[in-house]
């Protein structure tokens, strides 16, 4: 554990201390958990927008002539699925099925991708990347101290990127444009961590601030707010997406992580291929699952979660979901083959209280099924 | 909703306000504020002997989960069921609407160790200009 390392701060930091965000050390970074509430905040999300600083993800560039195949060597999903202006999430994986990083890589020109690296993992990754180079015709560029990074995520998202960069309201759900933002060379993904309809803003540094804050001058009027990473993992943990270092790592595997369809066997080679293969064939002991609390309560990360009185592992996220109104969780439970519905309990204070197995994701927004 | 000048502190935030031997128990509007969010309340059984802090009650936030001192030892007599079905109660009203259980104190004496208004906005302005480093 790192106590004794100087943290760091975002860009945005001044904004946030003024805008009353509660901070909070963050893998490193001092990031705001929370403006208000994180209840309101989720709720904007939901019904309206949230503005999140999110600048501590890192930023790979990876261009040459060799920019796909290498890609494709370090990626488990199919890469080439992807032409200019498209995004497509992914994994990492090690030669063991294990995953390095989740990732979003944007395909920028026929030889240029972008990869959008978690915070706590960029400079594993760069080493990563920079290892399995070799032999191939490319250039990688680690920028994640170069450049900020903004989500604006709910249904009325679009009208608000559009005010200040009129392209979005046409791009599509994991559209990638490169632009220039008050002179500066950006990208913007139609992505994000919340499941709802939304945008990544990846800004230089310099302008990061004229971003954030003529996106929340011009998005008050819609009801836009500023939000923590509470909302942030609430929001994102409802949507059944993975937080790496806390769902995922080097250890686990995407098709432990319940995230099977990431994985492309065959697209041809690429690293960890052979293990996951194995795994494909030869099935998984333990599986990502969901939980959900049948009598009201919160559900914390290291909760025992109990079959049959025994217990089958323990939660690895959790948290009080708003949309459901009910305590939520996955765990690896090493019973791989539990049907939704299935009864268990999750102790919590001493107390094992009632729960059951649900797919996840928890929640679907109903603005992303109206096909956004 | 109960005057705050008139209520008993422990410097872990709960209030007490002090009948005779009949106590009201919650949690101060500073603690709200700083729990935000009140999503769960796990109260205490009704009968339940607690004695001066002793955790007898749980306050969950998104984030995190409270523990609740008895600010005095006594019996359970009531849980405040309104806030349990709707926790964000004690959010909206902390010294009112929002109280957690009422106990029937066995030694009401020990209130003395309490502090009261006065004092414990003095421990509130020494925690801060000490969390603000």
């Amino acid at each position: 554990m790192s106590t004794s390392a100087v943290l760091r701060r975002t860009a945005l930091y001044e904004s946030h201390k003024r805008l009353g965000g509660k901070i909070v050390d963050f893998h490193g970074w001092e990031l705001p958990v929370q403006f208000e509430s994180i209840i309101k905040e989720h709720e904007a999300t939901r019904h309206r927008c949230g503005l999140f600083d999110v600048s501590h993800m890192g930023q790979v560039f990876v261009t040459g002539p060799g920019a796909l195949a290498f890609l494709q060597k370090v990626n488990a999903n199919d890469i080439a699925r992807i032409g200019p202006g498209k995004a497509i999430y992914s994994h990492l994986p090690n030669q063991a099925g294990g995953v390095v990083d989740d990732v979003i890589v944007s395909c920028l020109a026929k030889d240029r991708y972008l990869v959008v690296v978690n915070a706590a993992t960029a400079d594993k990754d760069f080493a990563w990347f920079s290892r399995h180079a070799k032999g191939f015709d490319v250039v990688l560029e680690n920028k994640s101290d170069y450049f900020g990074m903004i989500a604006v995520q709910g249904p009325k998202a679009a009208e608000i990127a559009a005010m200040i960069a009129p392209q979005m309201a046409a791009l599509p759900r994991f559209g990638a444009l490169e632009l220039e933002l008050y002179g500066q060379k950006s990208f913007i993904a139609r992505t994000g961590y919340t499941g709802e309809d939304g945008f990544e803003f990846i800004v230089p540094n310099e302008i990061v601030v004229r971003v954030w804050e003529d996106l929340l001058a011009q998005g008050r009027s819609l009801g836009a707010v500023p939000c923590g990473l509470g909302a942030r993992d609430v929001l994102r943990l409802e949507a059944g997406y993975l937080l790496y270092g806390q769902d995922l790592d080097d250890d686990i595997s995407t098709y432990e992580a319940n995230y099977g369809w990431v994985v492309k066997l065959d697209k041809g080679d690429f690293i960890g291929k052979d293990a996951l293969k194995k795994q494909k064939e030869g099935g998984i002991k333990r599986k990502l699952t969901g939980i959900k609390l049948l009598e009201r309560g919160v559900p914390r990360a290291g909760a025992p979660v109990m079959i049959d009185g025994k217990e089958a592992g323990k939660l690895c996220s959790a948290t009080f979901s708003p949309s459901l109104q009910a305590g939520i969780g996955t765990g690896y439970l090493d019973r791989p083959d539990l049907a939704p519905g299935t009864k268990c309990n999750v102790t919590l204070h001493g107390r094992e209280l009632p729960a059951e197995i649900v797919k996840t994701p928890f929640y679907v927004s109903p603005n992303l099924k109206k096909g956004a | 909703m109960l005057d705050p000048k008139k209520l008993k502190y422990m410097k872990s935030h709960e209030w007490l306000d002090l009948q005779g031997d009949a106590g009201t128990v919650g949690i101060s509007d500073h603690a709200q504020k700083e729990i935000t969010d009140v999503v769960f309340i796990e109260p205490p059984k009704v009968g339940r002997k607690v004695v001066q802090g002793e955790a007898c009650c749980v306050v969950e936030s998104v984030k995190a989960a409270f523990d609740i001192y008895a600010p005095v030892s006594g019996e359970i007599v009531a849980v405040n069921a309104d806030a349990v079905k709707d926790p964000a109660l004690v959010n909206a009203e902390a010294f009112g609407k929002g109280w957690l259980f009422k106990l029937k104190a066995g030694a009401p004496a020990e209130a003395s160790k309490l502090m009261d208004h006065a004092a414990y906005d003095e421990f509130l302005k020494a925690e801060a200009a000490h969390g603000s480093r």
